[in-house]
């Protein structure tokens, strides 16, 4: 059914393209791996992963002109992890200035003998508020790996706990994006990046 | 809540899984992307390939399989065996790997692990340390496949893999590895207090009880093991059950969820 949409998977060497790629090729939706600007522009939706490091990956970002491009997108657009996170100000990982699409300053969560750095592993999703998890329930399991995190605000519309709350996705006007790793997330995570591909 | 992870783990030689697998339904045991498949289906939180393969020339084989998985499978998976660089990591990873294992590279030169966290990001490099007691000389870490002592103590080891970037411990106790007896509690405790980062507890498992124990008392981010999956010795779902009745978070329910989720 999402055959003709034309997706775009923004390339700026941010980690996992290729599992995103497989998870949307799953789904029978091919898409363009890509950093050209037009094929960007032009596409029915904008994906975002990433994985790494904040402050090489806003480098790559700057280098291909995607940090003025990003901004102002208009279609459905869904950053994954890091892709999520530089969609914040500012990032406590060194000291990094991020796209300034959404208004959250990512921080590292505390180490403690019970809370490990990174957060990894499968964690519940609470507060869901968004046609994005259209099918899922409070408590559904999605998996996670990061060091750094977006706190709860008005942007908000899924929480994590580890074990304070914080943003599992955010989303403001056409930008959604998710901590969590949707396409390695089994049934639930397919199920959101279905849900993402027919907003 | 964050839950204890249960990890099967597929020896793999030249693109085909070795050891014998007993799976009800499977028409080849030794096809790596069915196998993958199955255990995910029975609520596998992650998997992990250890590549036993001897030569350089077949590592081509491993990238094909590992791009073969990756397609099928929609849970995270880590590659291991004889990994010995960067170049090594980024063929596995451009194709679809979550996490690439190290062991003897590492042992050899510790900087590789910098050098991979910093190119790479630390949450996907793990570090595998395979250890063995001995009353004179405690917990050592062994390397080449577990065949050389190399004279490191295996909780100050741990620590310094994790200083260098390492994102998960990968702690195997050889001297409980196929004894069926449960894991080595002392060790993984002490490497849990010792760290900051998650400890995966590899060597021993032969009961469910076995995991429960090192969740609870060896506190271990998760357990993995093999041959008691893959013969059918303990079925995932109901060890996932026994360690929720005994107050272990596990994530349950993943059949539950294909049916709930499915569009």
């Amino acid at each position: 059914m999402h055959t003709q949409m034309n997706i775009a998977v923004v390339d700026y060497k941010g980690g996992n393209v290729q599992s995103v790629l497989f998870a949307l090729e799953r789904l029978g939706v091919s898409a363009t791996l890509t950093a050209d600007a037009e094929t960007i522009r032009r596409a029915d939706k904008v994906l975002f992963p990433g994985e790494g490091e904040a402050a090489s990956a806003m480098r790559e970002l700057r280098t291909q002109g995607l940090d003025k491009l990003l901004p102002t997108l208009t279609q459905p657009f869904l950053g994954i992890c890091l892709g999520m996170q530089l969609l914040g100000t500012h990032s406590e990982e060194n000291d990094t200035d991020l796209l300034g699409i959404l208004p959250f300053a990512v921080q590292r969560f505390p180490a403690s003998a019970d809370y490990k750095v990174p957060h990894m592993g499968w964690n519940t999703l609470h507060a869901l508020q968004s046609p994005l998890f259209a099918g899922l329930r409070e408590g559904d399991y999605v998996y996670f790996v990061h060091s750094y995190f977006a706190p709860v605000g008005d942007y908000t519309i899924a929480q994590g706990r580890y074990p304070a709350p914080f943003s599992a996705a955010v989303q403001h006007r056409n930008f959604y994006a998710v901590q969590f790793h949707t396409e390695k997330s089994g049934a639930v995570g397919t199920r959101i990046l279905q849900n993402f591909l027919t907003l | 809540m964050l839950t204890k992870r249960i990890i099967p783990c597929l020896d793999v030689k030249d693109g085909r899984t070795v050891k014998g697998v007993r799976f009800e339904g499977l028409r080849d045991a030794g096809d790596p992307v069915a196998l993958a498949a199955q255990y995910a289906r029975q609520g596998a939180d992650e998997l992990v390939f250890l590549d036993i393969t001897a030569t350089n020339q077949k590592r081509q084989t491993l990238v094909t399989l590992v791009r073969d998985v990756a397609r099928e499978l929609d849970i995270p998976f880590t590659v291991g065996g004889g990994i010995g660089s960067v170049a090594d990591v980024e063929a596995l990873l451009l194709n679809g790997a979550d996490k690439a294992s190290i062991n003897s590279a590492a042992l050899q030169r510790p900087e590789l692990i910098d050098e991979l966290a910093g190119r790479f990001g630390s949450q996907c490099i793990v570090v595998a340390v395979d250890a063995r007691f001995s009353p004179e000389a405690g917990w050592q870490v062994y390397t080449r496949a577990g065949t050389q002592a190399t004279g490191r103590d295996a909780v100050a080891w741990c620590r310094e893999v994790a200083e260098r970037g390492a994102g998960e411990i990968l702690l195997t106790s050889m001297s409980h590895d196929g004894t069926k007896d449960g894991f080595a509690l002392d060790l993984t405790g002490a490497v849990c207090a010792a760290v900051p980062v998650p400890v995966v507890a590899s060597g021993g498992a032969g009961r469910m009880e076995h995991f429960t124990e090192v969740f609870q008392q060896a506190k271990a981010d998760a357990g993995l093991a093999a041959s008691i999956f893959h013969f059918g010795e303990i079925g995932i779902p109901d060890l996932k059950q026994h360690l929720q009745d005994a107050g272990v978070p596990v994530r349950i329910g993943s059949a539950l969820a294909e049916r709930k989720v499915k569009a």
